[in-house]
């Protein structure tokens, strides 16, 4: 280790691996933009956009085409290299998180093993920590170059936001750690396919929402504060701060500010998944169809590969739809109880879950 | 295949481009932002070490939470307007400043000329940390066991400062109040 | 005097009260009869009583408009602008016949005043124009085509 000690059918796997998770991850964007524009009509007792393609389903497409060819305007009263550099600044994390996600198990081909994710770290959770508390620049950034009292207000209410619920969001994720005592993403997501209780003859799964359902609930709010959706959009907050952080983008750049919103949510999805909700471990259906396909040998191995993923793709999908639904369900918080719930309510309960996680560890009850 | 010297290349010239730049940018939150890409050249050369946990606190804790607060008070302060301008000092003052740069400039070569490099090698080389379970377990390890009471006590001392800051805070609010009051 | 609303412990609990939000949402997505109507297809049903564009009635091809200026005399809008002519047999007519939409207010006065049941309001509101245009004698007499 140290060294970057690889040879060349490595690099185009590792190369080929990144270059797959980035076009399923930007293929991903229009189509939640459709899933949220079409569930929000739902909900609404609405159609929804349902004209430009089947389903309305080219409709993004429609979209970022009036998006791009929009004229790309900086205002006169912006810092412009700053203001061209935010959107970019809050797009890149979002990509770099999902680096350290596991989608199946690794696999062994020829005496090398392949793993499913772009990079294996070992400090994978706090990796995914480290990155995602960047993606708070750009916003940081597109506030204060846009010289605009509204988006200025609109970044300093993100970051205080993104710094009270980052720590309640890590200090949830302690209690993970130390019931599978890694911080390897693809160990979690494995030890999470051991038995921990038997009902019968019914195995109960180690899943963590299982074993830690209050780090969970933590985590799940402080993964909604964290990317800025709705109930905690303050940073946006239309009713009084017109449009926050990106009130002065227009164009291609508001279209980035966009995707990195939805990249978020996705990658928020991915580590909800990863962490508490098994990975890539396959769920019943899926696993009664995978024995009764019956392969032996190296397809068996494929085709676990690609169930897998499936299973990992059916939860971060139903995540996905999930902050859709929570979106169009909960009104936004007000400032003062969006602090007092992160600071009086989260934090108190992460400490208690981590306790309380001890406790339970030392009594071998996990 | 070994391309980490060409990588550390790259890094180490960020670190020191972009750490002139702090220095010589006039806007601050342009210093700042420069400082941001300084850390992060920093958590790239330890990564390469293969000091992975090292490289995300860095990352973590600088880049992603104090940089953070302090691009938050330039913003806050909106300190736009250089306070200092070396240029338009009195002459004392720039020959001073020339002096203690000389002097300090002589320092760092004669420490770095003289000081046996490397001072000192523990006994955690990057294939004994991999072979004992990653640095994040040898480094937790060694926390929680040999070096438990520094741990400790640095623990205190920053929940000290906590209640110090707290503190503060809470008298200036009732101050505030007699002031009123009177 | 504020008063504080009382909560039981469930809502104190918010995740309660967030389920009971979520199940309200889907159900409407589910179940609820969706509101939306998709309009070059379906259409709004009116009223016979909608005013919508103007037309001139005629009996036997010849309008039934004897020119009287009832209409913009009443017209509060003043957007009727009627020039009088003779027929060969006396008959009064409209030689222009005008009406500037821009300004109508589709009040349904003229329809009201005028005595010869000639100028009308038709049901029809689909009056885009991609130019500012005055509705002339022509164009009136062929909206009634739309009645």
């Amino acid at each position: 280790m140290g060294k970057l000690t690889m040879d060349t059918l490595g690099w185009c796997i590792l190369i080929g691996k990144a270059v797959g998770v980035i076009l399923v991850l930007v293929s991903s964007v229009p189509l939640m933009v459709w899933v949220e524009r079409r569930g929000s009509a739902l909900m609404q007792n609405r159609l929804g956009p349902n004209r430009v393609g089947p389903l309305g389903l080219i409709q993004p497409l429609a979209d970022s085409i009036k998006l791009i060819f929009k004229e790309d305007l900086i205002p006169g009263h912006v810092t412009a290299f700053y203001f061209v550099l935010a959107p970019l600044l809050s797009l890149i994390p979002a990509f770099m998180t999902f680096a350290v996600i596991p989608f199946a198990a690794p696999i062994l081909v020829e005496g090398r093993t392949i793993s499913f994710q772009v990079a294996d770290l070992n400090v994978g959770l706090l990796y995914i920590f480290a990155i995602a508390s960047l993606g708070v620049y750009g916003i940081i950034m597109a506030g204060w170059s846009s010289n605009n009292k509204y988006s200025l207000l609109g970044s300093l209410r993100s970051s205080s936001q993104m710094i009270s619920y980052e720590l309640s969001m890590g200090l949830s994720v302690i209690g993970i750690i130390m019931v599978f005592s890694s911080v390897r993403l693809g160990d979690i997501a494995a030890s999470q396919g051991e038995a921990w209780i038997y009902l019968g003859s019914l195995m109960i799964p180690k899943w963590g929402v299982l074993i830690q359902p209050l780090g969970f609930l933590i985590f799940l709010t402080a993964a909604f504060a964290e990317t800025n959706r709705l109930p905690f959009d303050l940073p946006e907050g239309e009713s009084e701060l017109v449009a926050g952080y990106h009130l002065e983008y227009g164009s291609m750049k508001f279209a980035i500010f966009m995707m990195a919103e939805y990249l978020n949510m996705t990658t928020a999805s991915g580590l909800m998944v990863s962490l508490y909700f098994g990975g890539w471990q396959m769920f019943w259906p899926l696993t009664w169809i995978f024995d009764a396909l019956g392969f032996t040998g190296m397809p068996h191995e494929w085709a676990r590969v690609v169930f897998q993923t499936a299973s990992f793709t059916i939860k971060v999908a139903a995540f996905l739809w999930f902050f859709v639904w929570v979106r169009w369900t909960l009104p936004r918080f007000r400032y003062d109880q969006l602090m007092n719930f992160g600071w009086k309510v989260m934090l108190p309960l992460s400490l208690a879950n981590i306790f309380l996680t001890g406790a339970l560890i030392y009594w071998k009850v996990i | 295949m070994d391309i980490s010297p060409s990588f550390f290349y790259l890094f180490a010239g960020f670190a020191v481009a972009f750490s002139l730049l702090v220095v010589f940018k006039k806007n601050p939150v342009a210093s700042a932002f420069s400082l941001v890409i300084v850390f992060f050249a920093f958590a790239g050369i330890y990564a390469l070490l293969g000091a992975h946990l090292i490289a995300a606190l860095q990352i973590l804790v600088y880049a992603g939470a104090i940089m953070v607060l302090f691009v938050f008070v330039i913003m806050l302060l909106n300190a736009d307007t250089p306070s200092f301008d070396l240029g338009r000092s009195h002459w004392g003052l720039r020959l001073a400043a020339m002096i203690l740069c000389l002097v300090a400039f002589g320092l760092f070569t004669w420490a770095l000329k003289e000081s046996p490099l490397p001072i000192f090698r523990g006994p955690f080389s990057p294939e004994q940390v991999d072979a004992a379970g990653g640095n994040t377990q040898v480094l937790s390890e060694l926390m929680f066991s040999e070096y438990i009471l520094p741990f400790e006590l640095t623990s205190i001392l920053l929940l000290g400062a906590m209640i110090g800051a707290v503190a503060i805070a809470k008298r200036k609010e009732a101050g505030n109040a007699n002031r009123n009051a009177h | 005097m504020l008063l504080k609303p009382q909560k039981s412990l469930t809502q104190k609990i918010y995740i309660v009260d967030i389920a009971k939000g979520l199940w309200i949402t889907i159900k409407n997505m589910i179940f609820a009869k969706k509101v939306t109507i998709q309009y070059p297809e379906e259409r709004r049903n009116y009223s016979d009583r909608f005013r919508g564009v103007h037309y001139i009635k005629a009996t036997n091809g010849v309008e039934n408009c004897t020119a009287c200026m009832l209409c913009p005399t009443v017209c509060p809008a003043e957007c009727i602008h009627i020039v009088a002519g003779e027929r060969p047999d006396k008959e009064k007519y409209p030689v222009q016949f005008e009406i500037d939409v821009l300004r109508c207010c589709f009040c349904g006065m003229c329809e009201e005043a005028c005595p010869k049941d000639a100028i009308k309001l038709s049901t029809v509101y689909e009056m885009s124009q991609s130019r500012r245009e005055v509705y002339e004698k022509g164009f009136l007499l062929e909206q009634r085509g739309n009645k």
